[in-house]
């Protein structure tokens, strides 16, 4: 969707620019090219766990984009939301279990625990969103470097708060009952909860760009994020916008992380660390700021990632590293940022 | 005369380490159009921009109709009913004409869509391309548009800096008249470096020098004064 609009800008009125259409076959053909080496139904697995940690990585990036693009702030802080989400999950499937709802549950109490699951972590990531901001964030507004020494400080103190709580170990986190078995695709075997990631990933993204491209607080963000000066002399407390949006990402970044705890089945308090980097790398090809751009940077990392990590797995890390290069060569701004 | 709506007294402001406005003092009569000018960093827009908040104001006071306002943000002092159109026609380019003006509604109201088709019939170019992106409308265009955000509201004052930078000669004679327009219905402040276009619009003028306000008067006897125009805007 947000490729054809792209397209549909440059190619102009009705003519045809074949820079572009050889632009769009390219990096559309480009994702067939594994197939050389790798058999189809292996090749379908991939493309299906890569699309899976897509939608899980879009989870956590699209906050991560928002709070860079509107409010110019480098958080860093980001993956300690993700693990507080993670862990906040845990529990109350581990309380939800003792009531029958997870590993005994039915398709609907599955579906139940799931939805909580997701609010209770939607909703633990707000309130440290908006307590980190109001205490911390606001005082380095406009100062990069403050912010990125601040948000590591506090994602370090968020980190070993866990550990105070949960303890230092890896511990498994249960997964409700009907989403633990696989469907079979003709040969192809598709993890249930890979189906819910996806969902789940396509329908916030969905949601978000349905908020920011219709509502009246969409449209303020989105001035926001271009120019914060003409919105605050429109009358706009600018503040409590900022204020809101930095919740609204740490609460994407903590449901993303009770997702990904649920996808790996395993929690422990240094997840938020890679996952932060990925985050970063997909945010900077997607273009800072651009919920699109994260999306479909989220999919070309999830889909690169997996590919390679089947052919050559040391490089699986180093070719989303590469991809940011190459993006970064051909459009500085990124997939669908601004100059 | 009565009470000026908006009064600065012996304001000072600084920007970063630099002491930018050193005392200025003004007052903006309800009804009248004003006119700020001054050579080139003079500290007209650092004015306007201090009135608005986006400047703290160290020392000295500023008042809206007798209501001190200096170191409100600037999204209360925008509600207490005060316009500004920032320099270098300030649009939302990313968003559609109709998205910046409803945007600027702020709610949508009976009352704002009245101004709405008001603005309409000052900028017909607006209605035209209400579906487009600010972004593709031409410098005049865009200046029309920032123009209209800051009138679709029923602001006490409207602060308009320096709306002919970088216009045609042609385009800035339409928006001379669009000017006189809304002085008529609109207090207007005015920060204006084209002489020619301060002179038709103005009725009170404050020359600013060094951060200090250095004359102040009636347009009318300025346009004759030739010295005082050599000495401070350095034509005549
Ligand atoms: N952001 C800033 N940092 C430092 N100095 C500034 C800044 N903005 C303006 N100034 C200085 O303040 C003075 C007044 O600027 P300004 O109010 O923009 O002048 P004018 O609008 O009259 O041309 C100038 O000397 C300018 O260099
Ligand atoms: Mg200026």
């Amino acid at each position: 969707m947000a490729a054809d609009t792209g397209l549909a800008v440059s190619a102009g009125r009705g003519g045809f620019d074949a820079r572009r259409w050889g632009a769009w076959i390219v990096s559309v053909g480009i994702w067939f090219i594994p197939l050389l080496w790798i058999d189809v139904i292996t090749y379908m697995t991939l493309t299906i766990a890569g699309l899976t940690m897509g939608a899980l990585l879009f989870l956590t990036a699209s906050g991560l984009t928002l709070i860079f693009g509107l409010m110019d702030v480098l958080n860093l802080a980001h993956g300690a939301f993700f693990v507080w989400g993670a862990y906040a999950g845990f529990s109350l499937l581990n309380y939800l279990n003792t009531l029958g709802w997870v590993e005994m549950a039915s398709l609907g109490q599955s579906m139940g625990s799931l939805v909580l699951t997701l609010l209770t972590a939607l909703v633990v990531g707000g309130l440290l969103g908006i307590l980190l901001e109001k205490i911390i964030i606001q005082r380095t507004y406009g100062n990069h470097l403050k912010q990125i020494l601040i948000t590591m400080g506090a994602a370090l103190v968020m980190t070993e708060i866990i550990k105070v709580f949960w303890g230092p170990n890896d511990e498994v986190i249960l997964v409700p009952a009907a989403f633990k078995d696989s469907w079979d695709l003709v040969d192809i075997v598709v993890n249930k909860f890979r189906g819910v990631a996806i969902v789940v990933g396509v329908a916030v993204f969905a949601a978000i760009q349905l908020v920011l491209q219709r509502t009246r607080l969409g449209i303020t963000v989105r001035a926001g994020v271009e120019n914060r000066e003409i919105v605050q002399v429109m009358g706009y407390n600018i503040e409590r916008i900022f204020t809101g949006v930095f919740a609204a990402g740490a609460a994407l970044a903590a449901m993303g992380g009770v997702m990904f705890a649920i996808f790996k089945e395993q929690i422990y308090p240094g997840m938020g660390d890679e996952t932060l980097i990925f985050a970063l790398i997909v945010v900077i090809i997607g273009g800072m700021g651009s919920v699109a751009g994260s999306f479909l940077g989220a999919l070309m990392v999830g889909l690169a990632f997996n590919y390679v990590a089947f052919l050559v797995p040391k490089l699986a890390l180093g070719v989303n590293i590469m991809i940011m290069a190459v993006i970064l060569l051909i459009r500085p701004s990124g997939l669908m940022g601004r100059k | 005369m009565s009470e000026p709506t908006l009064s600065l007294k012996d304001v000072h402001t600084y920007i970063g380490q630099h002491h930018i406005l050193q005392g200025v003092s003004l007052d903006v009569n309800a009804g009248r159009a004003t006119v700020l000018v001054g050579r080139n960093g003079a500290g007209k827009s650092t004015t306007l921009r201090t009135i608005m908040g986006l400047y703290p104001v160290r020392s000295g006071s500023i008042t809206l109709d007798g209501e001190a306002i200096q170191n409100r943000k600037p999204f209360h002092i925008a509600r207490l009913g005060i316009g500004f159109v920032p320099e270098d026609h300030a649009v939302l380019t990313t968003l559609t004409v109709e998205e910046n003006l409803r945007l600027a509604m702020f709610k949508e109201s009976e009352d704002g869509w009245r101004r709405m088709e008001s603005i309409f019939r000052l900028f017909p170019d607006l209605k035209r391309f209400l579906h487009s992106k600010a972004g593709v409308l031409s410098g005049g265009q865009k200046q029309m548009l920032a123009i209209s955000l800051a009138l679709v509201l029923d602001h006490r004052i409207v602060l308009i800096d320096e709306p002919s930078k970088g216009l045609a000669p042609v385009v800035v004679e339409h928006l001379g008249k669009s000017l006189n327009q809304i002085k008529d219905t609109t207090t207007v402040v005015l920060v204006e470096q084209n002489f020619y276009l301060a002179s038709q619009v103005g009725q009170d003028y404050f020359i600013l020098d060094d951060g200090r306000v250095a004359h102040h008067g009636l347009m009318e006897d300025l346009v004759n004064d030739h010295a005082l125009k050599r000495k401070y805007l350095g034509i005549g």
